[in-house]
């Protein structure tokens, strides 16, 4: 992988300069600060709304409550800033002419397109990172201390959900010159394996069956194994990528 | 340093774009060190040529190598020997012009000193240096075009293709661009694809003709003015007599030792001919007879451009398609 170190380089430096680092940190802190914030006031506001009307008497929310807002919302606003993040990232470089640019010098393809999802990778992560550290934050002060560790674990299990919608897309953003198209292959993605983890052999195999350990993590309580989600998800992600270099090596520039 | 081995042979080089020929059959060897013109009209395949010869494209069949390594798509190999200058240069527009250089020498392998000498050197040599640390974004089609040769000479390739480089420059940045390709003379092989035919007589010693995909003639620059070009016999008009050098053009097509008579917009009047000196003798007596008063007679050394028409011809407006390109051959195949 002739220049991959060099080209990851740039490709950070790229997601800096252009914003998307520091931009999707921003949206990432504003979910993990929200989610808890919330939790903690929806039964408040919706009896300030409702008054007398409101019908059902709404319990006392968790942390646990909380901790399902966060993996609610992350799997909405990541998934679709992972989409956002990878649509781009090889088509248009193909349709400006800057992929030729890069590989008419000595590198190859596949450190070209790693460096590229690495970069992708180091992006969400960042924003992992932050929306975690807020909702920890957040949930000690609304709720009760959770356990970091297993609140780390959980964050990098939450950052490898959001690298499966991530690849998915990069394929798409290899296979054409439009990154439209990438994200609409993203998105049907999102929708065919949500589809999927209905069936119940299936489920714990697919990247969405990691929540269920992530939230016992974050909790500290029991729950399902991780071991069978977290390897489905690796060689998903692992398929991606080689499916995309497999296609990227034999096309014009 | 010359050498007995082409630094690029292609055999029965051919490219189909569905039922489009771009390139038929491209039999090539350029010479190691030679500054190596390849000409044609728009769509003749030159740019084709070029992207299959810097592994950007895949031909459709035929084989080429280029610094003795054969080419094809994903070659890091192939590229460590080559510089490449695309017709239109992209670039990121968040870089600087400085970090690009830099990104572009450090994947040549180079690093430490030695690229920001280099890099340095190169900002000087094509003009940059001002505007080094300012965003490409902001630069002119001219600074991204000189930023674009730079980087494809940076690492001291054998080989550098350039594909139309001097499309965006102003006179003052084509005549130093042309230096500056002309002192890579003996050391760096070059592939220059131009239109712009006096460039080509300027620092090219070897040349390819192309049209519609197709390898009209190749050779040393000289050989093939010998070999195609026509004597010229220029005839400027006084002006105002619009008319009488129609009637004369006219006259002049008529006769048989005249090849072929072109006007241009400022009413020079080219004759090709068959034998300089009987013509010269007969062309006079028809200009009187015509009653054409000149402002000036001689007999011209034959350009490329004259070669150049002779062998490719002006197109006609059905060779044309809406870009003004000429249009390419189709192929059942």
């Amino acid at each position: 992988m002739a220049g991959a170190g060099t080209l990851l380089r740039k490709e950070l430096l790229e997601q800096w300069r252009t914003l998307r680092l520091p931009l999707v940190s921003v949206v990432f802190l504003l979910v993990g600060l929200g989610s808890p914030l919330l939790t903690r006031f929806t039964p408040e506001l919706l009896k300030a709304v409702a008054g007398d009307q409101l019908p059902i008497q709404l319990p006392p929310p968790t942390a646990a409550d909380a901790v399902d807002q966060l993996a609610k919302n992350l799997n909405q606003f990541g998934a679709l800033v992972a989409i956002l993040l990878a649509m781009g990232s090889v088509a248009t470089e193909k349709e400006r002419g800057t992929a030729a640019l890069i590989l008419a010098k000595p590198v190859g393809r596949a450190g070209f397109l790693v460096a590229k999802l690495l970069a992708i990778g180091v992006t969400l992560a960042a924003g992992t990172a932050v929306a975690l550290a807020g909702a920890w934050f957040y949930t000690l002060v609304l709720f009760e201390p959770l356990p970091i560790t297993g609140f780390l674990v959980a964050g990098a299990l939450d950052w490898l959900l959001l690298l499966s919608w991530a690849s998915i897309t990069f394929v798409g953003s290899t296979l054409t010159r439009s990154s439209v198209a990438a994200a609409g292959l993203g998105i049907v993605a999102l929708i065919v394996i949500g589809a999927l983890s209905a069936i119940p052999a299936l489920a714990p195999w697919l990247p969405t069956g990691l929540g269920g350990p992530a939230r016992a993590f974050a909790l500290g309580i029991p729950g399902p194994t991780v071991v069978t989600p977290l390897v489905g998800t690796i060689v998903f992600i692992a398929a991606a990528g080689s499916f995309a270099w497999l296609s990227f090596r034999r096309q014009e520039l | 340093m010359a050498s007995a081995v082409p630094a690029i042979v292609a055999r029965g080089l051919t490219k189909r774009y569905g039922t489009i020929l771009a390139l038929d059959g491209l039999d090539l060897d350029v010479p190691t060190g030679s500054i190596f013109g390849l000409l044609g009209p728009n769509g003749a395949g030159k740019s084709t040529t070029i992207r299959i010869l810097t592994g950007l494209a895949a031909a459709s069949s035929g084989t080429a190598t280029v610094a003795g390594i054969e080419v094809g798509l994903d070659r890091p190999d192939l590229h460590r020997r080559l510089g490449y200058l695309d017709q239109d240069p992209r670039f990121y527009g968040w870089m600087r012009g400085r970090e690009l250089l830099e990104l572009a020498g450090r994947l040549s392998g180079l690093g430490g000193s030695d690229l920001r000498d280099r890099v340095g050197d190169m900002l000087e040599r094509t003009g940059l240096a001002a505007a080094a640390h300012r965003r490409i974004g902001g630069w002119s089609g001219g600074m991204r075009q000189r930023l674009g040769i730079a980087q494809a000479l940076l690492h001291e390739p054998a080989i550098v293709f350039l594909d139309e480089p001097v499309s965006s420059l102003d006179p003052e940045g084509r005549r130093d661009l042309l230096e500056l390709i002309s002192r890579l003379r003996g050391e760096t092989t070059v592939v220059l694809s131009t239109h712009v035919l006096s460039d080509v007589e300027r620092v090219c010693d070897r040349v390819a003709i192309l049209d519609r995909g197709r390898l009209v003639t190749e050779g040393p620059l000289e050989d093939l003015l010998e070999r195609h070009a026509r004597p010229i016999l220029r005839l400027l008009p006084e002006p105002g007599q619009d008319r009488a050098v129609e009637i004369l053009v006219e006259r002049i097509r008529a006769v048989a030792w005249a090849t072929s008579v072109t006007t241009d917009p400022g009413g020079l009047v080219k004759v090709a001919v068959r034998d300089a000196a009987s013509a010269s003798g007969s062309i006079l007596p028809i200009v009187v007879e015509t009653g054409v008063r000149l402002a000036s007679f001689e007999r011209a050394r034959p350009t490329l451009e004259d070669v150049f028409l002779e062998l490719v011809g002006p197109p006609t407006p059905d060779d044309l398609d809406g870009r003004g390109w000429i249009r390419p051959r189709e192929t059942r195949s």
